[in-house]
């Protein structure tokens, strides 16, 4: 079942679409998943289809095809680097590295006590900033440094109650 | 029209329709993949990309309407050109494995890659990697790299099956078909997707790695499970069925097969083959001769005869049977004197027998369900019942038709329902009366005095209301009447109410024939009423036993509509002649078992539900002493020394059964004459709508049977893979929530299920979507074959 505030927030979603059209809210419904609890399981994916009146396949679809939904559990705070040619050029592979060093992980993984995740993500439309990365797709980081990346890890590290 | 070029030919071509439509109908081939011309267009492949004069770039066919004067090149060098490019793309991912693959020889990709594909692959890099997956015992995706996602089966899923199955997971190189969380793929219609698949991603699984496509020779025949009469392609190598296919027939089954008639000739060659006739001897089976065990049969039946009167002798077919063993089963039965036949072995009322103008049939063509633009569907497990003429029905709601639903359970149509009453069996008369109270009201219309006395007094419930209305506004509605119908108590009182319900809204109404000859069996006059005397029908032949049986492919406590009493008949009987394919429970209670042919192994007709008479070959030499049951027939008739006996040929039994008759002129569903009782309280639950709480103390719930797709017959119940789905898995005691609690049990218990004499265990299902007082228990299965009568009531209890 969908959390109460979950359905709360995709009944208010799905007043914007014709009542036969309501797997048009599901993008909205995986998305208010993941802000909830920091990924979709399968059962998420399943109660968003029971929902919608979609089939559970479709859900799937829509959740594998989209790169910023998670398919597994992901950090507390889940750094997204952008590694597409704009910020190759600008070092991503260096902020990359960086990252893997510091935090002892690779991309994709999340570190032992799931304060950090690390992934790799495609162009985040502000190339003028690159090198870059985001905090659990929300915040955007850039013009990034050796330095500065350490000094938002402290700070990330430190935070009290994030919502992830 | 419009006109168009094609390489240079003139073609005229229907606004609206493609370019590959236009060239498909002038004969011109364009290479695809993706377009299938029952599917949507998806346009992903691109390998249809053709020349059009004045566009700047090639074109996909498949995507591109017609317009005037457009003018088309399939082989111009631009054409060529794209055609050749898109084939490199395609097979830079596609391993090269075809020597293993099981779609060597019939493969798309590989025909045009012939065609169309370089010597030597430019591509040095790695390729992708698809992991296999298990989608259940019929389809085979174990080799999903071969994929060439162009989402044929995923559209067959959504468009044609109903249900969204498989779908394309991830994104570009990384894109996969899979299904959800690694379900399996349980569509009845599944196996369709091995046919569209165009590479060997998804393969049959049955057949995998037995035989090479062109190994096999093909031969025609028709499938002998439900009535729709499939047309199919039997694949044989060696004298073994290899596979089945379906062979187009747009009029029947379209390019499709049900899983059912496409997997079931698996259960050709298991153990239980019945491969020489047996007589039980001292407790004891023996082999024996041909002409033993038939002059054994002669004998005892002479005898019987002449001790107890011919009356004695009864004998039960299966629907499945031919018309040809049906019908010289009845002349057999009739030559000696006793007019007890029947093939209607799960029908409980017989009160129209005799009364009805004509035989039982769809009341329409099958194609006609195209047009229909408003159906109510009584009484049917359709999807399970009847899988095509299901996913007909889909395909003219998809167009806009809408379809209203009377019935005891609610299972998922896959399809869009516009009204449904959701009622106990016992209410089924009563709301049919509502509705048509209700479109007498609509149509301003009176009521025929024939039906006065079912309608009663008070208003018609809201959903008869809303399908009355609904069958009212339609131009050309259909009014389906199914299994389940046919099998009700009340199904003379059923047919009535339908037949003047589509009078008043001046729509079709019809039966969905129970079996492939349901419909062959009125024109075999394998019933009791069809000759003089009127003899004892299935039920009464059980209800008051018998001294002799012949039973033709019957199983007795699973192909009837009650277990306890047919058991019963059979053990008291002093001779029972078990024709059958398979050694079965017959062995406790038959005295001769004789081997019969399966279709695959004999010639013969059956007509479908429409009146098609459909006669196909035998594809195979019986296996061990088998024979075909005409020949049995026919030489038992010798031997009893009954008149015209002579056939030298299943054709000439066919030509003499129809007698050069005009089928179309033998259909009629017309009942008159029938004296309609009016409702007893009992049956006649107050107009609410019948969900509602039932006032009677539970004495016991009303039963609601089914019979499982693959427990209809004697083959499907032995085919192995159609065996290991999720639609075989043992019946269970399905109720509503408030039953549940009402008796203290939670889904999973086991209960002790007891109707007359015997009493089974079976595991809780709660199903919200049963109406309440009604448990839903299966019939035709082993598991539930110590059950009384299909309809009834059920005591249940904690076991
Ligand atoms: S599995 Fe076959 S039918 Fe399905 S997308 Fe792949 S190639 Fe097409
Ligand atoms: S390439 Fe990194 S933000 Fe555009
Ligand atoms: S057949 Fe036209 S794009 Fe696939």
């Amino acid at each position: 079942m969908l959390s109460q505030p979950i359905q709360e927030k995709l009944d208010r979603e799905l007043k914007k679409y014709p009542v036969d059209q309501k797997q048009s809210a599901v993008m909205s419904a995986l998305r208010f998943v993941q802000d909830e609890k920091g990924w979709i399981a399968p059962e998420d994916m399943a109660d968003v289809a029971a929902y919608l009146g979609m089939a559970q396949m479709a859900v799937y679809e829509v959740a594998s095809f989209y790169h910023m939904y998670n398919l597994k559990p992901m950090g507390k705070h889940t750094l997204t680097v952008c590694t597409n040619l704009p910020c190759q050029l600008s070092g991503a592979a260096d902020t990359v590295a960086h990252l893997k060093t510091r935090l002892g992980i690779g991309l994709g993984e999340v570190t032992a006590d799931g304060k950090f995740g690390l992934r790799e993500g495609e162009c985040m439309g502000a190339c003028v900033d690159a090198p870059m990365f985001t905090v659990n797709n929300r915040k955007l980081c850039g013009r990034l440094t050796a330095e500065k990346i350490d000094q938002i890890l402290a700070e990330l590290s430190t935070e009290q109650g994030a919502k992830p | 029209m419009i006109n168009i070029e094609i390489d240079g030919k003139h073609i005229e071509s229907e606004s609206g329709s493609t370019i590959i439509q236009a060239a498909h109908s002038a004969g011109i081939a364009i290479p695809h993949f993706c377009y299938h011309k029952k599917l949507s267009i998806a346009a992903n492949c691109r390998m249809c990309l053709v020349q059009v004069e004045k566009a700047p770039k090639p074109l996909p066919a498949c995507a591109t309407p017609v317009s005037e004067g457009m003018k088309v090149f399939t082989v111009s060098e631009q054409a060529v050109k794209a055609q050749k490019g898109v084939m490199e793309f395609l097979l830079i991912n596609h391993p090269l494995d075809c020597p293993i693959c099981d779609q060597g020889g019939e493969c798309q990709l590989q025909d045009l890659a012939v065609g169309y594909g370089g010597v030597a692959s430019r591509y040095a890099e790695a390729k992708r990697v698809v992991t296999h997956k298990d989608i259940g015992p019929l389809v085979s995706a174990e080799e999903m790299s071969r994929c060439i996602n162009c989402t044929r089966c995923v559209r067959f899923g959504q468009e044609i099956a109903g249900v969204m199955e498989l779908g394309q997971a991830f994104r570009g190189e990384h894109a996969e078909i899979m299904s959800f969380v690694s379900s399996t793929v349980d569509s009845e219609l599944s196996g369709n997707m091995i046919d569209l698949c165009p590479v060997g991603a998804l393969t049959s699984k049955p057949f995998r790695y037995s035989a090479r496509a062109w190994e096999l020779s093909r031969r025609r025949s028709i499938s002998p499970h439900d009535s729709l009469g499939s047309n199919l392609a039997v694949q044989v190598k060696g004298n073994q069925v290899m596979r089945v296919l379906p062979v187009e027939n747009e009029a029947i089954n379209e390019c499709w097969l049900s899983d059912r008639d496409r997997f079931s000739y698996t259960a050709l060659n298991v153990p239980e083959r019945l491969t020489k006739p047996m007589i039980k001897q001292g407790g004891k089976w023996q082999e024996v001769e041909w002409q033993t065990a038939l002059e054994y049969i002669s004998h005892g039946l002479r005898d019987i005869a002449k001790r107890g009167g011919a009356e004695q002798i009864g004998a039960l077919a299966t629907p499945n049977s031919t018309l040809e063993e049906m019908y010289l089963l009845q002349k057999l039965l009739r030559g000696l004197g006793s007019n007890n036949v029947d093939f209607r072995l799960r029908q409980s009322d017989f009160s129209a027998d005799g009364k009805q103008a004509g035989a039982p049939w769809l009341g329409m063509a099958v194609a006609d369900i195209n047009q229909a633009d408003r159906f109510l569907l009584v009484g049917s497990f359709l999807r399970k019942d009847h899988p095509l003429l299901a996913s007909r029905i889909r395909q003219a709601v998809k167009r806009g038709a809408q379809a209203n639903v009377l019935h005891s359970t609610d299972d998922d149509l896959l399809m869009a329902v516009a009204n449904k009453s959701i009622v106990a069996p016992s209410a089924m008369v009563s709301v049919l009366a509502q509705i048509l109270q209700a479109l007498a009201t609509e149509k301003k219309a009176r009521l025929d005095g024939a039906v006065q006395a079912l309608v009663q007094a008070g208003s018609p419930s809201a959903e008869a209301v809303a399908i009355a209305k609904n069958l009212a506004g339609g131009q050309h509605p259909a009014i389906l009447l199914g299994n389940f119908a046919q099998q009700h108590p009340q199904a003379a009182q059923l047919q009535l109410l339908a037949q003047h319900i589509a009078a008043l809204c001046n729509a079709k109404f019809g039966f969905m024939g129970e079996a492939a000859n349901s419909l062959g069996g009125h024109l075999a006059q394998a019933v009791p009423f069809a000759g003089g005397k009127a003899g004892m029908n299935a039920t009464a032949m059980l209800a008051a036993p018998r001294k002799a049986y012949l039973l033709l492919n019957v199983e007795a406590e699973l192909d009837t509509h009650n277990p306890q009493q047919a058991l019963a008949a059979m053990y008291a009987a002093d001779m029972v002649v078990a024709m059958s394919a398979y050694k079965h429970f017959a062995s406790d209670y038959a005295d001769v078992m004789l081997p019969i042919a399966p279709f695959t192994e004999t010639s013969g007709t059956f007509v479908n539900t429409e009146g098609r008479v459909q006669s196909f070959n035998g594809t195979v030499k019986p296996l061990g002493e088998a024979r075909p049951a005409w020949k049995v027939l026919r030489v038992l008739g010798n031997m009893l020394n009954v008149e015209g006996f002579d056939h030298d040929s299943s054709e000439a039994v066919r030509d003499e059964a129809l007698g050069g008759m005009d089928v179309s002129s033998k259909l009629n569903n017309t009942l008159g004459g029938t004296e309609v009782r009016g409702l007893g309280t009992e049956q006649a639950p107050a107009h609410h709508s019948a969900p509602g709480p039932q006032s009677s103390a539970l004495s016991g719930l009303q039963r609601v049977a089914d019979v499982p797709i693959y427990s209809s017959d004697a083959m499907v119940r032995r085919a192995p893979p159609l065996q290991a789905t999720h639609d075989a898995l043992p019946p269970s005691a399905a109720m509503h929530g408030d039953e549940l609690a009402k008796l203290g049990l939670k889904p999973g218990d086991m209960v002790k299920a007891s109707q007359g004499e015997g009493s089974v265990r079976l595991s809780v299902v709660l199903d919200n979507r049963l109406p309440r007082g009604v448990v839903r228990v299966a019939a035709g299965h082993a598991l539930t074959a110590k059950m009384g009568a299909m309809f009834g009531t059920i005591s249940v209890e904690r076991a």
